[in-house]
């Protein structure tokens, strides 16, 4: 049944060495626990080494730092409390052989190995869309880049990608692009905007006005034109509901066309093992100790829902480990009533899915369309937090105490409302 | 006089500040929901400054670019001849996050990754 | 004296002939191509089929009717001996309504009389047997077992591989622009790369064809350009388990639903003619894509979500005046074979043309062709990662660690494969370093994040390989650079 490979054996496997791996490892040192860490890349930090702009930090450092700094901050610690750790480390599969046992099998230069271990906290982040995803047509040349590709281009091996850019997106990771490209010298012709506002943060879309980059909302690029390379790229506007208008389309020469439409959790090998995954996230049904459908999995970051801040997503990290800890103590997997947590009115997604009322717990949601003057509710505990704005791009987080989970027995249901 | 509309970026309230300005000194600052995004606002009218990051080729390190930050804000009008100036340089493995690796116009330039 | 052999075209009609001439010892054969790498033409962006050969009218297209089957039956062979990723699943052709059963039944009369084995219709009872997730609209097929599945790029590459260790001379990146003909008989090819020797010149040109032969004086067929478009889903959406075709009309073969080699759904093509202006042109368009997305539900309603497409892309037939393979020795310009129109069933006639132009040459052109007493038929398909078991892995790293180190995670591709692919790049002269020519040979960069993960790593790769600067590295070819230049080239004003 199993490879014959050398085989480690563990209490947890991190599985993806950026912030939400690194912090859940660190915790999970701490509280005891012996812990192997794996990272794909050659370099620990997931995607923080390359996102060399300031934002990360603020509430997990008390300090704004760059994604780098934040990453050498948490490597730092990691090595401090001796986490093990592997780079160049690809896991290959993970085998649910019982609640209580796990195997995973990873790849790296010195080979395959397997691991037994009690728990597996899966932190392997996230895709991005790409051109054909979002139903782009025309020619397949050079100069089309997810926002991710042309910041690794840039921001780790130094290479410009363009001098003409067009931008899908005016979320925060399409904006800081469109910056990081305008200091280097290069021309951003336009950023291309679905939604009929802008998508990123405002200290972001101040990069517009900065370097003086049209914004075209309400707008998508439908086509991209071009021998070897791209040359041209038509833009089309959109009614309110997001079909094109005829007529309306319009070129705009450009070398190179960034993708930044979004991102999607990377969770196939979970997928494999049945774990259950919620449309709405993409990434898998959790209760509040973020385990999955599989008893000993545990997820966090950006594998589990696409997060904003880097604080959130350490902070997942943690109570995963947390939550492992509890797991291979003899915790969890009794049958107990959860109570499930609905989606209401403006609520787009939220995460955990499922609550016991045993513990304080963080709700990470998203609305689907912005508002102003709002209150985020649970009816069915009377639950109110108000807020002056709320918008797609900007997670919302909600503290529900033990006992206000513990007024209702079957289901809350969130929902964002006017004030 | 011209009136200036833009979004406070201080916290995430994100008011809409207008700021006129007659002459060249600021007449009235409307909007603002606190000091902080005031006193903000009146800087982004008269000499906005932002950090400015970057990466600067390296030798003989794992990767072959080092990523950089100004230590403080830097005049908006004067970023692209900041970015000339880092444009001409060159590093040399090591370097660790935190060295000033260059300085320019008083300002230092800090690694925020090591090489 | 050895006869000199020009074959313009590396496609999959060129480099089968140069495997097949590869044979024979009074032979010096070349194989001229203008891209970076070969199979980059027509044989790029088609269905990846080998057809059955019941969709040829022998009395119309006698020349596709007999190659076509004979194609077929070689290519067992042929995948065997190279290695070349393939799948025997066999094609059914559906029948929505009584009427259609008319024209299977003459789709059966007619392969039977091109010699194609073991076809049948089947009933609805066996027909779900076959293809269990069939449209429920469906009342019978004609069921043609012997129909299989290749992958024409992995499989050109396997061929030209061959076709080199056995002594074929390459120049690829090399564009024709002559043909130098005295006295009515063929004396070289004029190249970007200088003039090309030769006692023979084969035109296997693809698309080009008709403006090669005309280089030569000959001018009697034209090639156009008929677009096709094709989707292709993530390896996780459930595909058929065969070929499944509707049934023809007389304007088209119809759109095809299949699970293409590396197993993932794949529906297309449409039909569009272009004018021969537009050989270049390969943009996908929403109309075409749409007429594909149409005609494919109907035979697989349960097609995913669009945002589940993996990728979208198009490609060109090369189509022929009067339709047939144009497949002779032209008599007014001896030593000028012309392998034109190559269209559908190209692919799967592939092996059986090129044992035709064996018999043209001795037949035709008087050349009494030499066996040689050491041929080597067999080629090794690099040991994939993806292939390997974990004890596999363990033993491949002592070798070196580069094959336990991912760098295409969505497909599973190592260090190792690719290092090995670009060794296999250089054997068959790529000179200009191209991701393409990498996912060709490995696979990377074709699944889930369509390279946006991988694609920097490969590119550092090539430029150390081939001691460029990473941003010289390009996509397919030049013209097609990953970079303009280093970061602060815009800054500098060098670029």
């Amino acid at each position: 049944m199993f490879p014959r490979i050398p085989m480690l054996s563990y209490d947890v496997v991190v599985v993806g060495g950026g912030p939400a791996g690194m912090a859940a490892a660190v915790k999970a040192k701490e509280l005891g626990l012996s812990v192997l860490l794996l990272d794909e890349n050659d370099y620990l930090g997931g995607i923080l080494p390359q996102c060399i702009h300031p934002g990360f930090g603020l509430h997990y450092y008390r300090e704004e730092l760059t994604g780098p700094e934040f990453a050498a901050r948490l490597a730092k610690r990691l090595v401090e409390v001796g986490v093990e750790y592997r780079t160049a480390a690809r896991v290959i599969e993970i085998k649910n052989y019982s609640d209580r046992e796990k195997v995973v099998v990873f790849t790296s230069p010195s080979g395959a190995y397997g691991i037994w271990a009690k728990a597996v906290i899966y932190a392997a982040g996230a895709r991005e869309r790409h051109a054909f995803e979002i139903g782009i047509v025309g020619d397949r040349v050079s100069g089309i880049y997810t926002a991710g590709e042309a910041q690794t281009l840039m921001d780790i091996y130094g290479i410009m990608p363009g001098r003409e850019i067009v931008i899908v997106g005016s979320g925060d990771v399409g904006l800081i692009m469109a910056r990081r490209f305008a200091l280097e010298g290069a021309k951003v012709k336009a950023v291309v905007e679905l939604m009929p506002y802008p998508g990123g943060l405002a200290r972001n879309v101040m990069i517009l006005r900065d370097f003086n980059i049209p914004l075209y909302l309400g707008h998508k690029v439908m086509e991209v034109r071009g021998r070897g390379r791209v040359e041209r790229v038509k833009v089309v506007k959109v009614d309110e509901n997001l079909k094109e208008i005829p007529g309306s389309e319009f070129w705009i020469e450009a070398d190179t066309l960034v993708i930044s439409a979004g991102l999607v959790p990377s969770v196939k090998k979970l997928k494999r093992i049945g774990v259950e995954i919620d449309p709405a996230t993409g990434g898998p049904v959790v209760n509040e100790k973020l385990e999955t459908s599989v008893p000993g999995i545990f997820v966090a970051g950006n594998s589990l829902v696409i997060n904003d801040l880097v604080d959130y997503v350490a902070e997942q990290g943690e109570l995963a480990a947390r939550s492992a800890k509890e797991f291979i103590d003899g915790g969890g997997t009794e049958s107990r009533r959860w109570v499930k947590v609905e989606k209401g009115e403006n609520v787009r997604l939220v995460v955990p899915h499922y609550l016991s009322g045993d513990r304080d717990v963080y709700l990470y949601l998203r609305v689907s369309r912005p508002m102003e003057d709002v209150e985020v509710r649970i009816p069915e505990v009377g639950k109110k937090l108000r807020l002056p704005v709320v918008k797609p791009a900007e997670m919302v987080r909600v503290k529900l105490r033990a006992e206000e989970i513990r007024k209702e027995g079957k289901k809350l249901t969130v929902e964002v409302i006017r004030a | 006089m011209t009136t200036y509309r833009f979004t406070c970026i201080v916290c995430p309230l994100g008011c809409s500040i207008e700021v006129d300005v007659e002459k060249g000194r600021v007449k009235d600052v409307k909007g603002c929901t606190c000091p902080r995004g005031a006193e903000w606002a009146v800087q982004e009218v008269t000499n906005p400054q932002r950090i400015v990051m970057s990466v600067v080729p390296v030798d003989n390190g794992a990767l072959p670019t080092v990523s950089v930050k100004t230590e403080k804000p830097v005049s908006k009008d004067r970023i692209p001849e900041l970015m000339e100036f880092l444009a001409e340089l060159r590093l040399e493995a090591p370097v660790n996050i935190g060295d000033t690796v260059a300085e320019w116009e008083g300002v230092k330039i800090v690694a925020t990754r090591g090489a | 004296m050895k006869t000199k052999v020009a074959i313009i075209g590396a496609g999959i009609s060129g480099a089968s002939i140069a495997r097949v001439l590869s044979k024979y010892e009074n032979l010096e054969v070349h194989l001229i191509e203008k891209a970076p790498d070969v199979g980059w033409g027509v044989s790029k962006a088609n269905t990846a089929l080998i057809h059955g050969g019941y969709d040829d009218d022998p009395e119309k297209y006698p020349t596709r009717a007999k190659l076509c089957i004979r194609g077929n039956r070689l290519w067992h062979q042929w995948v065997k001996e190279l290695e070349i990723p393939h799948v025997w699943n066999g094609a059914l052709i559906v029948a929505f309504k009584d009427e259609d059963f008319d024209e299977l039944e003459r789709l059966l009369e007619r392969g039977r009389k091109n010699g194609v084995p073991e076809m049948r219709i089947v009933g609805k009872d066996e027909l779900f047997h076959l293809e269990p997730n069939l449209t429920k609209d469906a009342i019978g097929a004609l069921w043609v077992p012997i129909v299989g599945q290749i992958g024409p790029i992995p499989a050109v590459i396997a061929i030209t591989e061959n076709a080199v260790a056995n002594g074929v001379k390459t120049h690829l990146e090399t564009e024709v622009t002559g043909i130098k003909v005295e006295n009515g008989e063929v004396r070289g090819v004029k190249t970007g790369d200088g003039f090309l020797e030769a006692d023979i010149v084969i035109n296997a040109a693809g698309l080009y064809a008709d403006e090669i032969a005309r280089m030569a004086g000959i001018d009697y067929f034209e090639i156009h350009p008929r677009k096709g478009e094709y989707w292709l889903f993530d390896d996780d959406v459930q595909g058929p388990r065969r070929v499944l075709f509707p049934t023809p009309t007389p304007v088209s073969k119809g759109i095809v639903v299949t699970s293409e080699v590396s197993g993932h759904l794949m529906i297309g093509p449409n039909a569009q003619d272009l004018p021969p202006e537009e050989k270049g042109n390969l943009a996908t368009t929403e109309e075409g894509l749409e007429k594909v997305w149409e005609g494919a539900k109907r035979l697989w309603p349960q097609l995913p979500p669009r945002s589940r497409v993996i990728r979208t892309f198009a490609g060109l037939r090369p189509e022929p005046t009067g339709g047939d393979f144009i497949i002779r020795a032209e008599g007014e310009v001896q030593g000028f074979i012309n392998v034109a129109g190559i269209r559908s069933p190209g692919l799967t006639s592939a092996p059986a043309i090129a044992y035709e132009v064996v018999k043209i040459i001795q037949r035709d052109l008087g050349v009494k062709l030499v066996e040689k007493s050491k041929w080597n038929p067999h080629r090794k398909e690099i040991n994939h990662f993806f292939m390997m078991s974990p004890e596999g892995v363990n033993e491949a790293v002592k070798k070196s660690p580069a094959h336990g180190k991912i760098v295409c995670r969505c497909n599973s591709v190592s260090e190792g494969d690719i290092l090995e692919a670009i060794e296999r790049m250089k054997f068959i002269g790529v000179k200009t370093p191209s991701v393409d020519s990498v996912k060709f040979r490995t696979k990377a960069t074709t699944g889930t994040c369509q390279g946006s993960f991988c694609r920097p790593k490969i590119v550092q790769l090539l430029g150390r390989e081939y001691g460029v600067e990473p941003w010289r590295v390009t996509l397919k070819g030049r013209g097609s650079e990953i970079g303009v230049g280093d970061v602060k080239v815009l800054l500098r004003g060098d670029a």
